[in-house]
């Protein structure tokens, strides 16, 4: 298979432009023709229901949850990304893709990555004319924010839910669609296939989840805008809900997966404090403008301070070490997310973590306070702030946050090319459900931008052309694939049913979070993922053999639904596995400790592995095949990264 | 607070049916060796798991983010909706807030307009109508002005803000003796008629959202507050009032304007 990513030819500033002109349209009066179905209602699945139908596509619409504005897009926190250089500071197209290429350690393709830069402003204006309540100034323009990984205030932000204002205006935009008619939309319904007719994306399989039918749904395009995989670590910051069902069935059914192993650790999260955890809970990252990391310069003060002997504040400042601004004077605090994570292992390895486990460095706003004003801090993160109160019980005006990396984001997903189409035609995959845009490490503030770059900017172009192409020929259910998936989903859901041992499914999603953590976590070996391949292949043959599914499908049965996710969790664990594996370099989220430099960061081999990995299913437990993808950097010069 | 040994043991009386057609009653449960650290959340999680392991039905109950802002979480607790404590969802309540030993009751929200759809978990699509009945500025993608070409006061930014921080839960439906859901529909509305951008619509706006919101059952406002008081996001009582305001000038002295755009397009 030749993966064409179809990258238009031309110099990297007027590809997008010249693209967008040789794409076929379809005429206005024929838009009505055609049927869309969107999967999924966050930034990227809402915003792209909403342009599509306002140009006048039918879109059929469907999330899991009870309500469109509930997808997990809307915890966002910290901001979005746009290269407006309001702030006059140096800022421009090309320095935001330089930054994203840079950042995601040369492994994205430059004309995605332009294409991003370039829609990032208008994103802006497309948000504020709907009436999402960015930050502003006394002026009454628009505030900005600093994020890790740039050297310019790029960032718009909405208090510490950025997120939830942009979902909300994107959901509005929808509303407004289904209110005209042209979005039907489903609420509490989950995808559990795509239908393909003669090598083409023709529809989806779902189930109602409130009353266990199953149905078909037909549509001349497929569009999957379903989120990301963090959750196969079972503890995430992803919501309970959050699955990679719809993806993970995309790709049986011939999508290839892209560089699944490449996962991201965001630095500030709220630590782990028992068993009993389901989720971990982020801090905006927006957290490190004006707070230090730092973690005590010795194990035994680090050791004192665990066992109660003394107090934080006691902890004389020739005996704090702030890590961060030591080893990267220029950036500090605000490395990139990789960097910082990884360095807050290295402390917690080094036996010099803190709070009752030792599994924790601290986030100190003291200086901060001191120079600003607690109401200062209190208006920049106050939410935040309440927030680690509620969770811990302790003040952060008092005393330093104790945080540790957790999963946040999965830079993998469907393969896809410049159009955002899968390489089945028909099929498409936006914003995080697909790997185009952030190489190998995502910079902050930059999902929310591709969701929406993806969903208002790129898909009502991209997908017209493959619209001509097919022509307004009506698509219905009757064709016989049709029913041959819903029998496939049928059979799939009776065999989860029949599961009568006695482990439940949370137990087993449990077990696979710790082998993913242990062994394909923040820090990879050969030998640790050769253990993992085993330890997964194991997990999956006990699950099918002791699992214990509960009720029936005909009615609300989230140990059912549960038992579906669970279980391609666990197929995608080991394909995430194989390519962490096959990839012997580090790269961005990807660190494999056998391969790193003098100074203990992430070291490429850009002559071996600087590719896309494109995995594509061969049928229920046989090898997946790898394809590549190489890619070519025209601008940038591929160097090791240095944020010193 | 927890016993000798840092945890809790506590009894459920949870809310139990199979749905809005049948009857629904309360069932007891133990909850047992539960941390003091564990959401509220997470505290039934571990009770399902042993209901899951005794072969019987888990408890249904919504909920997704679990960090207080998606709004799907639920959960009437002791009488009050997301619990105890002021300004948080469920899933952000902790069970430090409770003391061992205790009885806890747990109910679905309970309104007309909110069928119960099984257990603990309510049909809150009405809230989806209401939304899609105007809650809007009526923008296409693209074509849209530099953000910056539109000026908005700071303060007037941070009040519209603070109207949009709405998670759409139904507390204050829930809260409300009359299951009015004045305050839910109120701030959407107030958040659109602070901003500039809001404006062209306003007085239309505010009718076909209110007129959605009878439409679907909720009771009338009579002003005790009680939403106020349990909003997870403490949107106050005055966007209420920035409603009414909206809603008698559009009926009359703006009839004719808003006649005008209803039927002239």
């Amino acid at each position: 298979m030749i993966l064409d990513a179809k990258i238009p030819q031309g110099p990297l500033a007027e590809k997008w432009s010249k693209h967008k002109f040789n794409l076929k349209l379809v005429n206005p009066a024929n838009k009505r023709k055609y049927n869309v179905i969107v999967v999924g209602t966050g930034l990227a699945g809402a915003s792209a229901a909403a342009s599509l139908a306002e140009l006048g596509y039918n879109v059929t619409a469907f999330c899991f949850q009870d309500s469109p504005r509930r997808a997990h897009s809307i915890a966002a926190q910290g901001g979005i990304n746009a290269a407006k250089n309001y702030r006059n500071d140096g800022d421009s197209v090309y320095r935001l893709f330089y930054d994203t290429i840079k950042g995601g350690d040369y492994r994205a393709r430059e004309g995605n990555v332009y294409r991003l830069a370039e829609v990032s402003v208008n994103i802006i204006d497309q948000c504020v004319a709907q009436g999402v309540p960015f930050a502003r100034e006394y002026g009454g323009l628009l505030d900005n924010r600093s994020f890790g990984g740039a050297q310019v205030s790029r960032t718009f932000y909405a208090r510490g839910q950025t997120g939830q204002q942009l979902l909300l205006g994107a959901y509005s935009a929808l509303n407004r669609q289904i209110h005209e008619g042209k979005v039907k939309m489903y609420t509490r319904t989950e995808m559990l296939d795509v239908v393909v007719v003669d090598g083409q994306a023709k529809g989806i399989v779902t189930r109602n989840l409130k009353t266990g039918e199953i149905e078909t749904h037909a549509g001349h395009a497929v569009l999957l805008c379903t989120g990301g995989y963090s959750n196969v670590f079972y503890l995430s910051t992803n919501a309970a809900g959050s699955n990679v069902t719809a993806a993970w069935r995309a790709h049986k059914r011939g999508a290839l997966f892209a560089n699944p192993c490449y996962t991201q650790i965001h630095p500030t999260c709220i630590p782990v404090t028992g068993t009993h955890q389901s989720k971990l809970t982020l801090m905006s990252e927006s957290l490190r403008n004006d707070g230090r990391v730092w973690a005590p310069k010795t194990v035994e003060v680090a050791q004192r301070l665990r066992k109660g002997e003394i107090r934080i504040e006691d902890v004389k400042e020739e005996d704090r070490d702030y890590f961060l601004e030591r080893k990267y004077p220029s950036f500090g605090n605000l490395v990139p997310r990789d960097v910082a994570s990884r360095n807050a292992k290295e402390m917690v390895d080094d036996g010099r973590g803190v709070g009752g486990s030792g599994i924790a460095v601290f986030l100190d706003f003291r200086d901060a306070i001191e120079r600003l004003g607690e109401d200062a801090v209190k208006a920049k993160y106050g939410n935040l702030f309440d927030m680690y109160y509620q969770i811990t019980d302790e003040n952060p005006y008092k005393q330093p946050m104790r945080i540790y990396p957790a999963v946040h984001y999965t830079m993998g997903g469907l393969w896809v090319d410049y159009n955002l189409s899968t390489n089945v035609p028909g099929l498409y995959a936006l914003g995080e459900a697909n790997f185009s845009d952030h190489g190998a490490n995502r910079l902050g503030a930059s999902a929310l931008m591709q969701g929406l770059a993806d969903g208002y900017f790129v898909i009502p172009y991209t997908l017209g052309d493959y619209l001509a192409t097919i022509g307004p020929k009506p698509v219905d259910t009757t064709h016989p694939a049709f029913a041959q998936t819903k029998k496939e989903v049928e059979a799939h859901v009776a065999r989860l049913l029949a599961l009568k041992g006695n482990k439940t499914t949370t137990e087993y999603h449990r077990e696979l979070g710790h082998i993913m953590w242990e062994y394909c976590g923040m820090a990879r070996t050969e030998e640790g993922l050769k253990k993992a391949r085993v330890l997964i292949q194991e997990l999956k043959d006990d699950f099918w053999k002791n699992a214990i599914v509960v009720g029936k499908n005909e009615e609300i049965n989230n140990a059912l639904e549960r038992a579906g996710r669970v279980a391609d969790f666990i197929e995608l664990g080991a394909l995430m596995v194989e390519d962490a594996l096959h990839r012997r370099e580090s790269c961005g989220g990807h660190f494999r400790l056998e391969s790193q430099t003098e100074e203990g960061e992430a070291l490429r081999h850009d002559d071996e592995y600087a590719y896309v990995a494109a995995w594509e299913f061969k049928g229920e437990n046989q090898p997946e095949e790898l394809h590549k993808e190489e890619l070519v950097f025209e601008n940038v010069k591929l160097t090791q990264r240095s944020y010193k | 607070m927890s016993n000798a040994n840092g945890t809790m043991n506590l009894t459920l009386k949870v809310w139990r049916q199979p749905n809005a057609q049948t009857a629904g009653k309360f069932e007891t449960y133990k909850a047992e060796n539960i941390s003091p650290d564990m959401s509220f959340l997470e505290m039934l999680d571990v009770v399902n798991e042993s209901i899951i392991h005794t072969k019987q039905d888990p408890i249904h109950f919504d909920h997704d983010c679990r960090e207080g802002i998606c709004g799907m979480c639920s959960l009437y607790i002791n009488g009050r909706p997301h619990g105890p404590k002021r300004a948080i969802t469920t899933c952000q309540l902790h069970m430090r807030s409770f003391t061992d030993g205790e009885t806890i009751t747990i109910e679905p929200w309970r309104a007309k307009a909110f069928p119960v759809i099984k257990d603990l978990a309510v049909d809150r699509s009405a809230f989806d109508r209401i939304q899609q009945a105007g809650g809007y500025i009526s923008v296409n993608t693209g074509g849209v002005p530099d953000a910056n070409e539109i000026p908005i006061p700071k303060v007037i930014a941070d009040e519209a803000f603070n109207s949009a921080t709405c998670i759409q839960c139904g507390a204050c439906v829930a809260a409300c003796k009359n299951a009015s859901a004045m305050l839910f529909t109120s701030a959407k509305i107030t958040q659109l008629a602070l901003l500039p951008q809001g404006q062209p619509e306003r007085y239309r706006r505010v009718q076909s959202m209110v007129a959605q919101m009878d439409a679907e059952g909720f009771g009338s406002c009579t002003n005790t507050g009680a939403c106020e008081a349990e909003c997870p996001k403490e949107i106050t009582l005055t966007n209420i009032a920035h409603m009414n305001f909206d809603f008698f000038s559009a009926k009359l002295f703006r009839e004719e304007e808003v006649h005008a755009e209803n039927h002239g397009g």
